[in-house]
């Protein structure tokens, strides 16, 4: 059950491993700034998830509840600012996707670089 | 609360409060005013908090509360001679260029863009600020986005379409190596409970189990040379610096590498490497053979380049690959020559890159094949020189600033026992092809036939580019023959740096 208990981790990895690839195999400008949400969305939730205990509730200080088990707030504190810069990220990406379809007239890795090719 | 107890906050607030003010500026030359004037202002607060560094003992830093939060709770800013050197590299570097680059940006880029194009450049050099002095990991990776969003603009601010292709790379490969980073301190967030860098140090030695912080070294080590542009992992590099205005260029090539490498130095010899015996082997097993592929691969490839920007660039990868053989020798010696190459190679490429400035407004932006600059020696004898005194430097001609620190390197390299010959041989090599492939671009320059294109200068020549690049060339000169303060501050960096692990150990 050591696997399984830990299938947030997997879940994890697995995600890490889609973004990238569709980073390193595509050739669409595009999907590659879907791999690179893809890619950050997985960092997202290895942050959210690591926070998470068991039985623990929303960290507000409630009168008359003594002993009660709490979640760590910081990570997704943390996680929020990353999601800004995510956002951030993925909206100059995109808006250089638009740039180069504009000069190129394509968003295709494999055409851009043959155009470059050629003087 | 006096203002200079302030100063390391400002250090960051300043060019982050003006960016707006920089973007809402008409006209457009008031923009630029602006712009030198935060950007020398945070030089001086650079030149203070340099001198409040060098006080006291080795070990001295200054500390800041961010809004009066104490250390492992809120954000700490340090300053200690290391992260002194690194803003003297990023402010000098910005102001220099802003300073030389006036009329070139003025001929780059459409002129209603242009505040916002100093508004990102100062954003830029904020964060670029900001993860040099904080001691919060979170802060670092927040403050690296914002430095890299920022620079990402005002690179495809360059003139030719192939600026955006590059930067697009340079925008994937950026934020792979900022994520990478993420993952790492979200491991050790998980198994130390803290994010302050010192807290960190102490409490990895409790962490319950080793394996993630491992991961989390890896993770890191990794994202950040993806910043820093080690070999393998350059391949954004070279294009991003040749396709960019050449200002940016200029600015970018002296600090932005720099700033990668100094986190890289500070999670992996003051937070990691005192608690993972298993760490300093895997750092220095890997990064070396790395670091000495860089320099031949960079320097060889150089070698058959056509294009002055690109050269230049994978000269940087070379010089990149110094730096990183030196740290990966693990002891103070090797950690004083990178950290001083750090400044010393800022300053050389620095230089050759604002002599770019001034060969771009003669020859045009796009006309910068080697093939253009033939006889642009004796038309633009000045420029020219000032090329050759900052190549000297590169190579590491005696006199130079260059020589200073390759004598360093040679130095710790000659400590490293039975590696010492490889090691000193590899240096030896580069430095010949690094010979070479300047000369490329000096022989013609002086010694050919100009072309038909320099007859007509594409902009009127003013004195401000010139003045700024013999003003950089000569202090080129100046740390090579009186070294005292970059020596002294890295040699106070690596004490830093190696305090946390006793005895220096030798190579795997």
């Amino acid at each position: 059950m050591e696997i399984l208990g830990h299938y947030h981790y997997w879940v994890f990895a697995v995600l890490l491993m889609i973004g990238f690839y569709a980073l390193v195999a595509k050739q669409n400008l595009f999907k590659k700034m879907l791999g690179l949400s893809i890619l950050q969305s997985a960092v997202f939730l290895l942050y959210i998830t690591m926070a998470e205990r068991e039985g623990g509730t929303a960290p507000i200080i409630q009168p008359g509840v003594a002993d009660q088990l709490y979640s760590n707030p910081l990570p997704q504190v943390l996680i929020l600012t990353a999601i800004v810069v995510g956002i951030s990220t993925m909206a100059l990406g995109l808006a250089i996707v638009v740039r180069i379809r504009e000069e190129y007239g394509t968003i295709e890795d494999d055409e851009i670089r043959r155009m470059d090719r050629r003087p | 609360m006096t203002l200079a107890s302030q100063l390391p906050a400002l250090q960051v607030v300043v060019p982050l409060l003006t960016a707006p003010i920089a973007a809402a500026m008409r006209p457009r030359d008031l923009a630029w005013l602006v712009t030198c004037a935060a950007s020398l202002t945070a030089f001086a607060i650079a030149v203070a908090l340099t001198a409040g560094a060098l006080q006291g003992p080795a070990d001295t830093s200054l500390r800041y509360d961010m809004g009066g939060w104490p250390a492992p709770f809120g954000i700490a800013l340090v300053i200690d001679s290391l992260s002194a050197l690194v803003l003297l590299v990023i402010t000098g570097s910005s102001t220099l260029a802003l300073l030389a680059g006036r009329r070139a940006m003025a001929l780059d880029i459409e002129p209603h863009r242009q505040p916002l194009f100093y508004a990102a450049w100062l954003t830029a050099l904020a964060g670029l600020c900001g993860i040099t002095i904080t001691g919060d990991a979170f802060n670092i990776f927040v403050f690296m986005e914002i430095s890299s969003l920022a620079t990402y603009v005002i690179i495809a601010a360059g003139p030719e379409r192939r600026a955006l292709t590059s930067v697009f790379k340079y925008l994937i490969t950026g934020t792979v190596g900022a994520t990478f980073y993420l993952i790492g301190v979200g491991l050790i967030y998980m198994m130390t409970g803290t994010l302050n860098l010192e807290d960190m140090e102490l409490r990895i030695a409790e962490a319950p189990s080793r394996g993630p912080v491992l991961a989390a070294a890896g993770f890191i080590t990794v994202g950040l040379a993806l910043k820093a542009a080690v070999f393998p992992l350059h391949v954004w590099l070279p294009n991003a610096y040749a396709y960019a205005p050449h200002t940016v260029t200029a600015f970018i090539a002296a600090c932005s590498t720099k700033v990668a490498l100094y986190v890289l130095l500070r999670f992996d010899f003051m937070v990691l490497q005192a608690n993972l015996p298993e760490h300093a082997a895997q750092f220095a097993g890997y990064l070396l053979p790395l670091a000495l592929a860089g320099i031949l691969f960079g320097s060889s490839v150089a070698l058959f380049e056509t294009h002055l920007k690109r050269l230049l660039g994978y000269s940087s990868i070379a010089q990149i690959g110094y730096i990183v053989l030196g740290a990966a020798m693990l002891d103070r010696a090797g950690l004083t020559a990178a950290t001083l190459h750090m400044f010393n190679h800022a300053l050389a490429k620095g230089t050759l890159f604002l002599a770019v400035i001034a060969l771009g407004l003669r020859l045009g932006q796009a006309n910068l094949n080697l093939s253009n600059l033939w006889g642009v020696g004796r038309a633009m004898p000045w420029t020219m020189g000032a090329f050759t005194v900052a190549a000297a430097s590169l190579v590491g001609i005696p006199g130079t600033a260059g020589f200073i620190s390759k004598w360093y390197l040679v130095s710790a390299a000659l400590q490293q026992g039975p590696w010492a010959v490889v090691l000193v041989g590899v240096i030896l090599i580069s430095s010949l092809l690094a010979v070479a492939y300047l000369w490329r671009v000096l022989e013609p320059a002086f010694f050919a036939d100009s072309p038909a294109t320099l007859s007509e200068p594409i902009a009127h020549q003013s004195w401000a580019p010139l003045v700024i690049l013999w003003l950089a060339a000569a202090a080129n000169v100046y740390f090579g023959l009186a070294p005292q303060l970059p020596v002294e501050l890295a040699s106070r960096a690596a004490a830093i740096l190696t305090a946390g692990h006793g005895a220096a150990e030798l190579l795997p």
